[in-house]
């Protein structure tokens, strides 16, 4: 019995009126955990009720703790009839049972019900005890850090990254159980809700053991997903890479950690048999000063290898030039057989990561992707496939049973496909994927599993039990090469996995690269672009017959490979139009719908400049006597030549001038000087001359031979760029802009289409599907534009075939402003970055202060005007607690001094401000704390679709509700934002006919508290260098 | 190819102040698209007239959402589904309960009742306001005055309270609420001329002088059902009146009377002199109005009376003495100058 629950009801507010007699409400509250309820006394006659109700205790195992969810009711008291239930909050309080994150889930959370939204909020205070359990052989994993964060979380260093980690639950799906017939729609939403989020506890506490046997303490990146396979079931995974990570508290704790390992011993609970095959701390402090010693010369030792064929790690591509050469001599084999090692007792060398500790990273080989199509129905028990015809009722029987087995079927899909990653990335010289992900896209009974990453070498350092110095970290940086270590080709350049023109790097001029360089990882901060960046997407739609089961997985199988190439293609031309020669944070989304295939896939282009320049697009007709023909094709030509050259100067693709600006940047090396003096002499005829030139190397050429190609050149000028003042791209940070302010808005946008039937043919198709993604930009771009200068960072598009003619586009992005003026003048990536380690060497110095300050606000009076106006909410007094909940609410978010002095006042608003954004960081400011996960699914219906506003009232109330709920949470953590937040699922399905409509979305993110910069200067001002020594040792007594 | 669906939902809800001030205005959506077409706002954004339809549309449909709110202000200010900025919430009530000086002078003293929200349409037809505003300005008016109707204290500050208005609105709600409750005549066509203002600047100071809050001490009675203290006159005050006669009939008292406010008023007044030559008249016609005020009927025609019955209104008056302040002033010397 290692846990204590305890839940204290405080107040209602808002409530709806649930008698039309008085216009009032008699409200009670159930509290629910696992099996045991709780209730309050019935508050008589009151939308603002007070319940102030007891301590509920609850005496639970932390598996429950981990897997369950706390329900809370709330009710309206009937005395003669049934009681009326309002509304209802699921907590998941899995953030209270890791000593890091929140002590006290307390706040205001908005009631919701599945059919009428939110009605009213409530006060709850929640709090665990938690009892040390020493039981090695417990099934809970408490203690174990979730973030969804792609990257190491920014207050943590990562001491070792195990990698990656798995896991599946299959249940049945409660809306197709027998029971769903006779109960009502709010029983059976409310029945699903409940079960996912039953799932995703078990789920996480599953991963979190898996994590404890690896020795980790947290998951990065983890991805959670549902498959909604109707009849077939519900299928709760998750994905995410194992790390042991060490929280950078303070410098007292950070500096300690590089010195002595038994300092991380204590974190690391596993940790007593040391692993023999650690080369730990011992050898680390002479290492440091070989460092210098460092010779590039050394490294290529790689380049002998053997072929790839070789199906075993070879240790040679396991083993990157530039790490392997500052490691010095006598140390490098046995690095290589580490990392071989460590990599090879790995099922699956994948991580879920997209950005990576400096160094991590040696070379990119490129995307690896895999599709494979499953038919639902064969996952069955053959004992169960029989009776699932009509005669659903038999599901009487305990169906827990039946989906018992289920998880192993859908392990063995994932798995075959995991495999496939791996052997692809293994083609490319790589013993590793990062930036991996997974997903499905499921119609009827067919499911197309996909999976795809980036195929790379890692450097071991991270992956073994052993410290890494963080002091050593940052001088290897600097000496490498200016950030163009990881375009260098893993592979063997005599057997290359694919035709592909290799160079000489522009940057280094010894390693060889490719021209183009497609990953699904985020811009590494080290690499060098010229320019800034772009949103890129390739668009396509195929017919699909309609079929049945298993001839309609065949021709979707059939289909796959020409959609990937022809997505492939476009992205290609798309790329080069746009002068660029990388995609980064590439994602390619393949839907299934009954009668059609769309794939989607988006990524954003850069110009990195240690690959050779882009050549043009060059078109050639295929029947050359045609004068007409031939003149339209040279005014295609132009056309093309013109855009390219227009996408130059608009994303600042001018290598040269970029070049001279990079300070104590060498002087560049011959070829790079011509190529700079032909561009220099670039005028007017500045696009045939490019044709030429590029026409005798590489230039891409189109084929024109009949309209269809016709269409595709026409499909690719149709792309507008955004309006000026605008950019946009789908990975974290935009390439070229760094000079990010403070306003960030987070936004989710959806559309849906309807297709005429009539003229169904792939073109028409296609260029509906254009249309609706072009359109809803240029709308985002229109109601953002109030935000210029800004960029759409993270731009998120997801498609669904919700039915035969509809098409669903969802986007979710952020747009963050920056300052124009400033960009021009630190465009430079390595000034910034040394920048930007000095602030943060800065804040962690300054962050102490700011916690006591934060602290102590407390104590603080509220100003009058706000107590005036919370007591004129509520009828009574405020209860002490409360009240202790709104200051808390108010103090992490440092509005409590420095803004109430300049504040209008209007500002006396109770709601603290919670930001919400899909990156990981915020724009700045700095995170101080990580609260925990919010995951979060809920599901809406109503049948009165016409009075809530039609599907588009509907759907905007519902996607408020959603943000709403969730700010809620984070603010009942004590947290001001949720990072890394990814709007996962959002399945609407619309019956206009009976007027009803039901949406299901999922939600998740990491709940965080940050302090802004600025607040942070405010606080170090007045108390200077002093500062720094009550910070250190304050931080000691902490950890 | 048609769009049933599209939305866009931010964390932090995108108000735009024109497409408000169209809302506000009561146009329909397409007419709210068709005017912001002819502000030229394609050309400066380069946008197409479907994404200006598309946008129009949306926020049409976040203050739709956000009108049950502002029905109740404090509310808009503690619910959670949409997260507003502060300056943002206090900006999108002030405009939501702003009005028309038109509208405002058509339903200045009429009772708040269904019967008036009838003839909504006539006064739509003649201010040019769409009705859509008319019965949000008039919805405004009522529901400030169901609130406040029967509360305790300063009329002012229970507005600002509850509807958390600015000073200055809250100020001109307080004197809508006191012309409704008393029902006060302001739609002669002599009163055509004073603006709401001007009515306003008398509420405000009748509030101040003549009614019960305005004797300075809550009710001596404790169980008395004065409630409205700040909206009802005091009927005591107005029967007091009735004394003031002497002022005109005694001509000591008439010459006191005159060198008193002649002393008061000296240097404040732009028409002093005519107003010290004409005194006599003016105080006559004054005192007349003020002793028939016993009878409600007399009360509501208070401002037609005023303007009637004293020299305020006799040829040539209007450029000597100006509008309301001197109304305003005569207002005010009612309780100073009361024989006790």
């Amino acid at each position: 019995m290692p846990g204590k629950l305890k839940v204290k009801i405080v107040a209602g507010r808002h409530l709806p009126v649930m008698d039309r007699a008085s216009d009032l409400t008699d409200a009670f509250v159930e509290v629910k955990f696992g099996n045991t309820t709780f209730k309050t006394d019935v508050y008589l006659k009151s939308l603002n009720p007070q319940w102030n109700s007891e301590w509920f205790k609850f005496e639970v195992d932390d598996e429950d703790l981990q897997d369950e969810p706390l329900q809370i009711t709330v009710l309206d008291h009937d005395t003669y009839s049934a009681n009326d239930a309002i509304g209802k909050v699921y907590i998941d309080i899995d953030p209270l049972l890791y000593s890091e994150a929140a002590t006290v889930i307390s706040g205001w959370f908005p009631i919701y019900d599945t059919i009428h939204g939110i009605r009213g909020e409530i006060n709850v205070v929640v709090k665990v005890d938690l009892f040390n359990d020493l039981n090695r052989f417990r099934q809970s994993s408490c203690g174990v850090k979730f973030f969804c964060t792609t990257s190491i979380p920014k207050c943590y260093r990562a001491v070792i990254i195990h990698g990656f980690v798995e896991e599946l639950v299959v249940n049945e799906d409660p809306e197709y159980q027998w029971i769903d017939r006779i109960r009502t729609p709010r029983a059976s939403n409310e029945a699903r809700q409940r079960l996912i989020s039953l799932m995703s506890g078990e789920l996480q506490r599953k991963i979190g053991l898996k994590v404890l046997e690896m020795r980790g303490n947290a998951v990065v990146g983890y991805l959670q997903c549902f498959d909604l396979e109707g009849e077939s079931g519900l299928v709760v995974r998750a994905i995410g890479t194992a790390c042991t990570l060490d929280k950078l508290s303070s410098p007292a704790a950070f500096l300690p950690a590089c010195n002595s390992p038994s300092k991380e011993m204590k974190e690391i609970p596993f940790n007593e048999d040391p692993n023999p095959n650690t080369h730990s701390s011992g050898p680390s402090t002479p290492l440091k000063n070989q460092t210098y010693s460092f010779s590039p010369s050394k490294s290529y030792s790689r380049q002998s290898s053997s072929s790839d064929t070789d199906l075993s790690l070879t240790p040679k591509t396991g083993m990157g030039s530039g790490s392997a050469g500052k490691e010095g001599g006598p140390f490098k084999a046995l690095l290589r057989q580490q990392t071989q090692s460590a990599l090879e007792q790995r099922e699956f060398p994948f991580f879920t990561l997209t950005a990576f500790p400096p160094g991590f990273l040696v070379h990119v080989g490129g995307v690896v992707s895999a599709r494979s199509v499953k038919l639902l129905d064969r996952i069955h028990n053959p004992a169960f496939v029989g009776i699932m015809g009509n005669t659903r009722s038999y599901k009487l029987l305990d169906w827990n049973s039946f989906n018992s087995d289920e998880p192993e079927t859908r392990d063995a899909w994932w798995a075959e496909i995991r495999q496939e990653i791996k052997s692809h990335a293994k083609a490319l010289g790589c013993h590793a994927v990062v930036g991996y992900s997974e997903s499905t896209s499921i119609c009827e009974e067919v499911c197309i599993l996909s999976a795809s990453g980036t195929a790379a070498v890692l450097n071991p350092r991270f992956l073994q039990d052993g410290t890494v110095e963080g002091c050593l970290e940052q001088r290897l940086e600097e000496n490498l090469p200016a950030g163009c270590g990881f375009c260098h080709i893993p592979y063997d350049e005599l057997n290359m996995p694919f035709p592909a023109h290799l160079t000489y790097c522009n940057n280094c001029r010894k390693q060889k690269v490719p021209d183009v360089l497609f990953t699904t990882i985020d811009l590494p901060v080290d690499a060098t672009v010229i320019g800034k960046g772009c949103l890129i997407q390739a668009r396509l739609c195929r017919l699909k017959k309609k079929a049945q089961a298993e001839a309609n997985a065949t021709a979707i199988s059939n289909l796959l490979p020409f959609m990937e190439y022809e997505v492939h293609t476009q992205l290609m031309n798309k790329l080069k139009l746009k002068a660029m020669n990388a995609l980064f944070g590439l994602r390619i989304q393949i839907t299934v719908g009954e009668n059609m295939l769309m794939g989607l896939a988006s990524a954003t282009g850069v110009y990195l400049a240690a690959l050779p320049t882009p050549g043009g697009i060059q078109i050639a007709g295929k029947t050359p006597n045609d004068g007409s023909y031939e003149q339209h094709i040279s005014h295609m030509q132009k056309k093309i030549n013109d855009t390219i050259a227009k996408n130059k100067e608009l994303y600042e693709i001018n290598p040269p001038e970029i070049s001279e600006e990079i300070i104590g940047s060498p002087i560049p090396e011959p070829r790079q000087r011509s190529r700079l003096l032909r561009s220099q002499s670039e005028s007017s005829d500045e696009v045939t001359e490019l044709d030429l030139s590029h026409g005798k190397k590489d230039a891409f050429v189109l084929e024109i031979d009949d309209t269809d190609a016709m269409e595709d050149v026409h499909s690719l000028l149709t792309d507008v760029p955004p309006p000026s003042g605008f950019y946009s791209c789908n990975t974290e940070i935009m390439p070229g802009i760094n000079n990010w302010t403070s306003e960030i808005q987070m936004f989710t946008s959806v559309r849906v289409i309807r297709l005429s039937s009539l003229n169904l043919t792939n073109q028409a198709l296609n260029k509906n599907f254009n249309d609706l993604c072009e359109n809803l930009l240029k709308s985002l771009y229109f109601k953002l534009r109030s935000m210029i200068p800004c960029c759409l960072c993270h731009v998120n598009f997801t498609v669904s075939l919700p039915e035969d003619e509809l098409i669903q586009v969802t986007v979710t992005a952020v747009a963050i402003t920056f300052d124009k003026n400033q960009a021009l003048q630190t465009t430079k990536t390595h000034a910034e970055k040394l920048l930007q380690r000095a602030s943060t060497d800065n804040e962690e110095l300054l962050q102490f202060p700011l916690e006591l300050c934060s602290d102590s606000l407390p104590s603080h009076p509220f100003p009058p005007a706000k107590e005036h106006l919370e007591s004129a909410s509520s009828n009574s007094g405020i209860p002490a607690a409360q009240r202790a909940v709104t200051v808390e609410k108010a103090s992490p978010m440092g509005e409590g001094n420095f803004r109430n002095r300049s504040a209008p006042p209007c500002a006396n608003s109770t709601v603290g401000v919670v930001k919400m954004t899909p990156l990981s960081f915020i724009p700045g400011a700095k995170i101080t704390k990580y609260l925990g996960i919010i995951n979060m699914f809920f599901i809406r219906e109503t049948t009165s679709l016409r009075e809530e506003g039609g599907v588009s009232g509907f759907l905007h109330a519902f996607i408020a509700e959603v943000f709403a709920m969730v700010r809620a949470h984070v603010a009942a953590l004590g947290g001001n934002a949720v990072v890394s937040y990814i709007m996962k699922q959002c399945v609407f399905m619309e019956n206009p006919n009976k007027n009803q409509a039901q949406c299901l979305i999922n939600v998740s993110g990491d709940a965080v508290v940050f302090v802004r910069e600025s607040e942070l200067e405010v606080v170090s001002t007045p108390q200077p260098a002093a500062s720094c020594q009550p910070s250190c040792t304050g931080g000691e007594v902490t950890t | 190819m048609t769009s049933e669906l599209d939305i866009f939902v931010g964390n932090t809800t995108l108000i735009d102040e024109d497409v408000y001030r169209l809302w506000l205005d009561g146009y329909s959506v397409s007419d709210a698209v068709a005017l912001r077409v002819r502000s030229g706002i394609l050309e400066q954004t380069g946008a197409t007239a479907a994404v200006l339809q598309s946008d129009t549309m949306d926020h049409y449909r976040t203050f739709h959402m956000l009108e049950r709110l502002l029905h109740a202000p404090p509310k808009l200010l503690h619910q959670l589904i949409f997260q507003i900025p502060p300056s943002r919430q206090a900006l999108l009530i002030e405009r939501y309960y702003a009005f028309d000086e038109a509208f405002v002078r058509e339903v200045l003293g009429k009772k708040l009742s269904k019967g008036t929200k009838k003839d909504l349409d006539d006064i739509s037809t003649k201010t040019g306001i769409t009705l859509k505003s008319c019965r949000r300005q008039f919805d405004n008016f009522k529901r400030v005055f169901k609130v406040v109707e029967e509360m305790r204290g300063s009329l002012v500050d229970n507005i600002q309270q509850h509807f958390l208005l600015s000073d200055r609105l809250a100020r001109d709600y307080a004197a809508i609420v006191f012309f409704a409750n008393n029902r006060f005549e302001t739609g002669k066509k002599k009163l055509q001329y004073l603006s709401f203002g001007d009515f306003a600047f008398c509420a405000e100071l009748m509030i101040q002088n003549w009614t019960l809050g305005a004797v300075g001490e809550a009710p001596t009675d404790p169980d008395s059902q004065v409630d409205d203290m700040d909206m009802d006159l005091d009927k005591e005050f107005l029967q007091d009146l009735k004394e003031l006669k002497v002022l005109v009939a005694d001509k000591d008292l008439l010459d006191l009377h005159k060198s008193l406010v002649c002393t008061a008023l000296r240097g404040k007044l732009g028409v002093f002199s005519e107003m010290e030559a004409n005194f006599k008249n003016l105080s006559r016609g004054l005192v007349n109005v003020a002793a028939k005020l016993t009878h409600n009927k007399d009360v509501r025609d208070l401002f037609v009376d005023l303007v009637e019955k004293t020299p305020l209104q006799t040829p040539g008056p209007r450029k000597w003495l100006p509008r309301a302040p001197t109304v305003g002033v005569s207002l005010k010397a009612g309780r100073e100058y009361l024989p006790t």
